[in-house]
């Protein structure tokens, strides 16, 4: 009896601990197993050169945002799954999801000793949506709707107050459930205090509130940033390694060469040439899993015999029956490319293709396509090529070709590639509404739910809309499911306004992207995010 | 000599004039709007387009453009990349060590194929003639970036002797590979005119002569036949210099070296126009005061050659 309650008394003083720990680590999530910060060698990413000074609200590419999630801690963070979890948030609570509480939690300072409190995040989303020059500027008027942001910008435009220290409220201009989902990106980020002073040498010299902080005269550009764990941090990501060096790199050639060698540890992309190959040169070291990215080619209603239509959505169907999706990730994509189901993502929350109707426009059955085609020539006879634009100084011929070919080939038309020099000149064109064929688009999630890919791409006149797609019905449906208090009932209204882009087609999904990466024989505990990022604070690199 | 000097050296002013501008040219036509590209698959708002027009005065004319460009470029400002760096700092950080490649690659090909062609022009028909012979062959018809990558395999990640790509600094010992890579193309052209040069500088007069006069071998290969063989060979360097400097740029992104082609590469890709025309000037620069040393060293070559005041 005795024993018993011994053990028991000590069981119930672990738990306390592990309360206390999770307590000050962070919200309910669980903490990762700590310890003393490891020694040893800092573990190596490839990376290149930021296309902008490291400032959340300018950065918009995959090199500084990697940096940046390292070097900040916004509200929330996202788990590998997508699924967020508080980090410098205590509480984010709203009754009607349009008025939000934000709450920061007591005791965090930047790694220059500053204070993080309700003042640092006011302050540098007001920045933030203040200027039109600013490349995420967007993020606080279309990607989450906030009161008072417009493109135009100005001084403290956003419907943002401070309660007390700790405590901000948000105003939003029409209910978003998905509110605090959104908040893990880079662009709502805090600031300290020193950033407002000069923005610039700050985008030089980040100072953030995160897991790592840069290293002293860690930047040396156009060849590495290195940085060490930053001891002031408190929340659930702390660094399990002794830092880590964003190695600059002209090829992924080079990176994969590195990455045999065990020059480098975590490779993030493998290359083309590499594909089909990779699984077997680096065995369980070799990472290859879905991602939130969602291919598509795009047909603007203004093509001649592709208006939304009867006729239009006659042929938009049969094209979409004719490509053999299976068959091209098979080939040309070593079967890293997954067929797609649905217009958003597998690795995103509510993916549940099944249950949509039309789906099946998706499937390739060469006798439907041309039955479909043929009831279109009914209605007016087709003439001229069908054609797929797309940029040549990144690598998609190959698919193009053998997406066109599939085409031609079943439904007995003319169908190629049309080859633009340069992404510039391809959107240029499709943005300008002057692009003579069908083009390639794709869609990077910004936040893991599908009220980002459907709100952006086909909501009428959303900023990507480049298909002009315009439905009361969809708009209706899609407003129902931003404001749903459930996943449940959020997926339902996505899923009823799927079935009327299975209809229309304004785009004609083609495949998901999956991450393809690989690390080093010297590092353990590697796990790539849905955002296709390394959870670089996880990894732990043994001495050498 | 240093009026022909001045005199060349003036002759370049215009040649930077042409040459920027030119390039602006060649750039402004460039088809797409490189602010659409910074926001990847998402269209940014009018207004955003503005105002990152204005902010790189995509809004102005094509003189107006050039114009702000010249006098910028006057105050030894280079501009800057629409990433905010300065082109002058990203010059002095790149540039050095292409430089040293391009040197390192200069020095391999000039020793190894002077070497080569000498001993193949003096014993012609041998068996070390033939073999050099299909060596250049070989060199000559593979493209660089097939033997960067097999030289990449095999003695980086088969053979494990040197790093697969350089190291951070760029250290020489790892420059030392891509080098030899760079050279192996001029190095096979070298062979081949020093051979055929050698050849004929064999059966000159003086040189039978100074056989005749009983002048011994190690005097009179270097001196007498070598010498007088370097002229063709010189002049090739020179115009193998642009060359190296294109080679620098396929090989620089396969061996990752933190040189100036890569830099240039990246630019073309982002429309960064400041960036794109302060690269290819300074090259053309460069360019040109190499062919000016190139021309000097033909009056230390050969003492005939005079450049005097006309």
């Amino acid at each position: 009896m005795k024993k018993k309650s011994l053990a028991l008394g000590l069981a119930a003083g672990v738990s306390a601990a592990v309360l206390a720990l999770t307590g000050c680590a962070g919200g309910g999530s669980p903490a990762p197993t700590d310890g003393p910060v490891a020694s040893g060698p800092a573990v190596t990413v490839n990376w290149g050169e930021p296309e902008n000074a490291l400032i959340p609200a300018n950065t918009n590419e995959v090199n500084g945002g990697l940096v940046l999630n390292n070097l900040f801690a916004g509200l929330v963070y996202y788990e590998a799954d997508g699924a967020w979890a508080y980090d410098a948030a205590e509480s984010i609570e709203s009754d009607d999801f349009q008025h939000w509480t934000i709450k920061v939690k007591p005791g965090q300072t930047f790694s220059d000793g500053s204070p993080v409190n309700a003042e640092s995040f006011v302050k540098a989303w007001q920045w933030g949506a203040s200027d039109p020059e600013l490349l995420n500027q967007w993020w606080f008027i279309d990607a989450v709707p906030f009161d008072g942001g417009t493109y135009d910008g100005g001084e403290d435009t956003l419907s943002l107050e401070v309660v007390d220290d700790l405590t901000f409220t948000v105003d939003l201009l029409r209910p978003m459930a998905d509110f605090p989902l959104a908040l893990g990106y880079t662009v709502f980020f805090p600031l300290p205090e020193s950033f407002f002073a000069d923005p610039d040498a700050f985008g030089e010299n980040p100072i953030g509130n995160g897991p790592y902080k840069i290293a002293e005269n860690g930047w040396e550009h156009g060849t590495k940033l290195s940085v060490v764990p930053n001891e002031t941090y408190t929340g659930p990501r702390v660094a399990q390694n002794s830092g880590v060096d964003f190695i600059v790199y002209a090829s992924e050639d080079a990176q994969y060469a590195d990455l045999l060698s065990d020059n480098l540890d975590i490779m993030q992309n493998v290359p083309q040439s590499a594909l089909a190959t990779f699984q077997a040169d680096l065995g369980d070291r070799a990472v290859y899993q879905g991602n939130a990215v969602f291919q598509s080619f795009t047909i603007q209603p203004t093509l001649p015999h592709f208006a939304y239509d009867e006729e239009g959505t006659l042929r938009r169907a049969a094209i979409s029956h004719a490509i053999n999706r299976e068959e091209i990730t098979q080939v040309i994509f070593e079967g890293t490319r997954t067929p797609a189901e649905d217009f958003t993502s597998p690795v995103i929350a509510g993916f549940d293709p099944a249950s949509i109707e039309g789906s099946d426009v998706l499937e390739f059955d060469p006798d439907k396509a041309v039955a479909l085609w043929e009831q279109a020539n009914a209605i007016s006879p087709w003439s001229g090529s069908f054609q797929i634009a797309y940029n040549a100084d990144s690598s998609h011929q190959a698919w193009v070709d053998a997406t066109a070919n599939s085409i031609k080939n079943v439904l007995g038309i003319d169908a190629s590639g049309l080859p633009y020099p340069d992404f510039a000149g391809l959107r240029t064109e499709v943005n300008a509404r002057t692009i003579p064929s069908a083009f390639r688009t794709g869609w990077q999630f910004d936040f893991p739910s599908q009220s980002n890919i459907l709100g952006a791409l086909y909501v009428t006149g959303a900023g990507s809309n480049d298909a002009d797609y315009s439905n009361p019905e969809f708009d209706a449906l899609f407003e129902q499911g931003v404001t749903s208090a459930t996943l449940e009932e959020q997926v339902e209204a996505f899923n009823a306004a799927q079935a009327l882009l299975f209809r229309d087609l304004p785009a004609i999904p083609l495949w998901y992207g999956a991450t393809t990466a690989g690390f080093s024989t010297l590092v353990d505990n590697v796990e790539f995010g849905w955002d296709s990022w390394p959870i670089l604070y996880a990894v732990t690199k043994a001495a050498q | 000599m240093t009026w022909y000097i001045v005199r060349r050296i003036l002759q370049g002013i215009p040649v930077f004039f042409g040459s920027t501008f030119i390039i602006f040219a060649m750039v402004f036509a460039m088809p797409g709007n490189p602010i659409l590209r910074m926001f990847g698959d998402r269209t940014p708002s009018e207004a955003q387009i503005a105002a990152l027009e204005a902010k790189f005065h995509l809004d102005q004319d094509f003189f107006t453009r050039y114009f702000l460009y010249l006098g910028d470029i006057l105050q030894g400002n280079l501009g800057t990349t629409y990433a905010g760096q300065s082109v002058n700092e990203i010059l002095a950080r790149t540039f050095p060590t292409t430089l040293r490649l391009a040197l390192l690659a200069i020095i391999i090909q000039l020793i190894i194929g002077v070497l080569a062609g000498l001993i193949s022009g003096l014993r012609k028909g041998g068996i070390f003639d033939h073999a050099t012979l299909l060596i250049t062959l070989v060199l000559i018809s593979v493209p660089v970036f097939v033997l960067a990558f097999v030289a990449q395999w095999f003695f980086g990640i088969e053979l494990g002797w040197v790093r697969p790509t350089v190291g951070q600094g760029a250290p020489w010992q790892d420059l030392i590979l891509p080098a030899i890579v760079l050279a192996a193309l001029n190095m096979a052209y070298v062979v081949r005119l020093t051979r055929g040069s050698v050849i004929e500088t064999n059966q000159m007069d003086f040189v039978r002569m100074a056989y005749g006069k009983g002048l011994s071998r190690r005097r009179i290969i270097p001196v007498h036949i070598l010498r007088n063989s370097m002229i063709p060979v010189t002049t090739n360097l020179a115009a193998d210099f642009g060359i190296l400097i294109v080679g620098a740029t396929v090989t620089e992104a396969i061996f990752n070296v933190p040189g100036v082609g890569n830099e240039l590469f990246k630019a073309i890709n982002r429309h960064d126009m400041p960036e794109i025309v302060s690269i290819v000037t300074i090259l053309v620069i460069v360019y040109v005061f190499v062919n000016l040393l190139i021309d000097l060293l033909y009056g230390v070559l050969d003492p005939r050659i005079r450049y005097v005041k006309k």
